[in-house]
């Protein structure tokens, strides 16, 4: 079932169009990932799925229903992580949750219960009654996810949510994203890390300049740019000799040295490994490891963006 | 139901965040009252009555606008005010929130004059209920203003700065200090076009008894002022959505 729709979006800052001709749809329960450099047109998107920031032309369905039109009851179902932890200075982490959920017209003994449940899941229960500027950045970032997830919403749409804050809260930031997945919570992140994309979502766009480059499963995205598949084997001895040998034998393959002992077999189809085992005992050389080899979606990412991720990682600071 | 909910949670954030903060509190009491000392002792022999509606007025136009330059566009620099348009409220029940507080805090700020009056002379011949009704249209419409500066200013400094240009002027064209009679001809009309002209008139109608308009022309033409100013900030706010 699709719980998110968006089609042609659109959104021009006087005549640079941040976002050009966006559309996708995201599937109930998935973890869908925007995954792209700084300016890419990440936040313009998001901004307008939760009807901060009204398109120029397109259309944004959530749960079937029209955000642009009906924008207020399509809030009501989301939970919404802005790129900057934005709650409130001066309330501790227990009011600040209360207040979100008295935003969503939940009842006090409701909110309070809420409160407590999701202080504790955050691991922030101690921290409850410090005020949130006493907050580390960490911190912060939890408390501002478990604020967005007070009225128990449907989709979750998150802003980077991992930008600029330390390893561990990160890791629980991810472990929580994936428990709520299970619990069947939609969830729409944006991201300039390859490998949260690639350990957190179902399914990843690359957003590159408002359009978006490649969307699909990592597998389908991976599938985008191999045409070809390679064994890689490792030996126990040089095995440079026999290469000519090996070449005349398989001759739908292409094979080339890396190392003396390692080398990499690259053909059209699959190919059985038993085969390639036989020909070297029969020379008797030990074969140690064969494996098929996948490109790593950082290379996916490069050959279809054309973009080094060194840029993704950068002005941000990486992991 | 859910809307009063958050109508009350977001007036409550703000009464403790913002209006019952130490700082806020004493703005609140010391400017009114160092406000009516200046006044009297400039003017030992003039008669604190006279004072009175000069007084109250300028405390809730001074209350009132510095008050939502912080509770509006503070948040706003912040982005915690994001929350706000992002929750499933109404943009009216939203703003409505905002000045509510406000509105609560002029009319707190327009009682300090009076009850230090009261030490002074005996205030029983007023018009007590055209002055609270007065003092209650007075901060709404200096709270609209607040919230039309608040929500057009980028930062609180820009705020405060914008306030200091209209406020200023107006307390001197608004009839108060100078009766709009007096007024050179080219800025009678500006004086007509302020809201605390009517405010004042009403007061001093009530207090004195020596008002130029009829408290009814007074009374629609600060309504008109109530529903525009609310609708041009509620439009500014629509509009910075679509930048
Ligand atoms: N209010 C605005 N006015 C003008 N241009 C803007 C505005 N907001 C964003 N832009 C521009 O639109 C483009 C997309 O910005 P956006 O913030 O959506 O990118 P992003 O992918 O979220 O980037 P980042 O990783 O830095 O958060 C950028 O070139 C940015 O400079
Ligand atoms: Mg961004």
């Amino acid at each position: 079932m699709t719980m998110i729709s968006v089609k042609n979006l659109i959104k021009k800052y006087g005549d640079f169009a941040a976002v050009n001709d966006v559309s996708f749809d995201v599937k109930k329960g998935e973890i869908f990932g925007f995954l792209g450099p700084n300016g890419a047109g990440k936040t313009s998107t998001i901004n307008m799925m939760i009807g901060l920031l009204k398109p120029n032309s397109g259309r944004i369905t959530i749960n079937e229903i029209d955000v642009i039109k009906q924008t207020k009851k399509a809030q009501e179902i989301m939970g919404i992580v802005a790129d900057e932890s934005n709650l409130y200075n001066e309330m501790n982490g227990f009011e600040n949750l209360c207040f979100c959920g008295a935003l969503y017209g939940m009842k006090k003994k409701e909110r309070e219960h809420k409160a407590r449940e999701l202080l504790k899941l955050f691991k922030l229960t101690d921290a409850s009654t410090k005020t949130f500027k006493s907050y580390s950045k960490g911190m912060k970032r939890k408390l501002t996810i478990a604020a967005a997830l007070i009225h128990s919403p449907k989709i979750l749409f998150l802003d980077e949510p991992t930008t600029g804050i330390d390893v561990e809260s990160s890791r629980q930031i991810r472990e929580l994203l994936l428990q709520l997945k299970n619990n069947g919570t939609t969830i729409f992140i944006t991201t300039h890390y390859i490998e949260e994309a690639e350990r957190l979502c179902d399914r990843i766009a690359f957003i590159v300049q408002g359009k978006i480059v490649a969307s699909g499963t990592i597998s389908e995205l991976m599938d985008k740019i191999t045409q070809n598949h390679n064994v890689h084997i490792i030996t126990n001895k040089d095995v440079q000799d026999y290469i000519t040998d090996f070449q005349k034998c398989f001759k739908e393959s292409k094979v080339s040295l890396k190392k003396p002992n390692k080398l990499v077999i690259e053909t059209e189809k699959r190919i059985p490994l038993l085969p390639i085992l036989k020909f070297f005992q029969e020379k008797e050389i030990e074969v140690y490891e064969a494996k098929e080899i996948h490109p790593s979606l950082e290379e996916v990412f490069i050959k279809l963006t054309g973009i080094e991720t060194s840029v993704l990682q950068k002005e941000k600071g990486g992991f | 139901m859910k809307s009063l909910i958050a109508f009350h949670n977001i007036l409550k954030k703000d009464i403790n965040n913002y209006y019952l903060k130490p700082p806020n509190i004493s703005w609140g009491i010391i400017f009114p009252l160092s406000w009516t000392l200046m006044q009297l002792f400039r003017s030992v022999d003039s008669n604190i009555l006279e004072l009175l509606p000069g007084l109250i007025s300028t405390s809730i136009l001074f209350g009132t606008t510095s008050m939502l330059a912080v509770t509006i566009t503070f948040e706003r620099s912040g982005r915690s005010f994001e929350r706000l348009l992002l929750a499933p409220i109404s943009l009216n029940t939203l703003m409505l929130a905002k000045i509510t507080g406000t509105i609560l805090f002029g009319i707190f700020n327009a009682f300090v004059p009076i009850i230090f009056a009261s030490f002074f002379i005996n205030l029983s011949d007023i018009n007590w209920i055209i002055v609270i009704l007065a003092v209650f249209l007075i901060a709404i419409t200096s709270s609209l203003t607040g919230l039309l500066v608040a929500v057009s200013a980028q930062q609180v400094f820009e705020a405060q700065t914008i306030s200091n240009f209209f406020r200023f002027p107006m307390l001197f064209l608004c009839g108060l200090f100078i009766p709009v009679s007096s007024l050179p001809e080219f800025l009678k009309p500006i004086s007509y076009c302020l809201p605390l002209t009517y405010g004042a008139d009403i007061l001093k109608g009530a207090i004195n008894n020596n008002n130029f308009l009829p408290y009814k022309l007074c009374l629609i033409m600060l309504l008109i002022f109530t529903i525009g100013l609310f609708t041009i900030s509620k439009y500014i706010i629509e509009k910075k959505q679509n930048r």
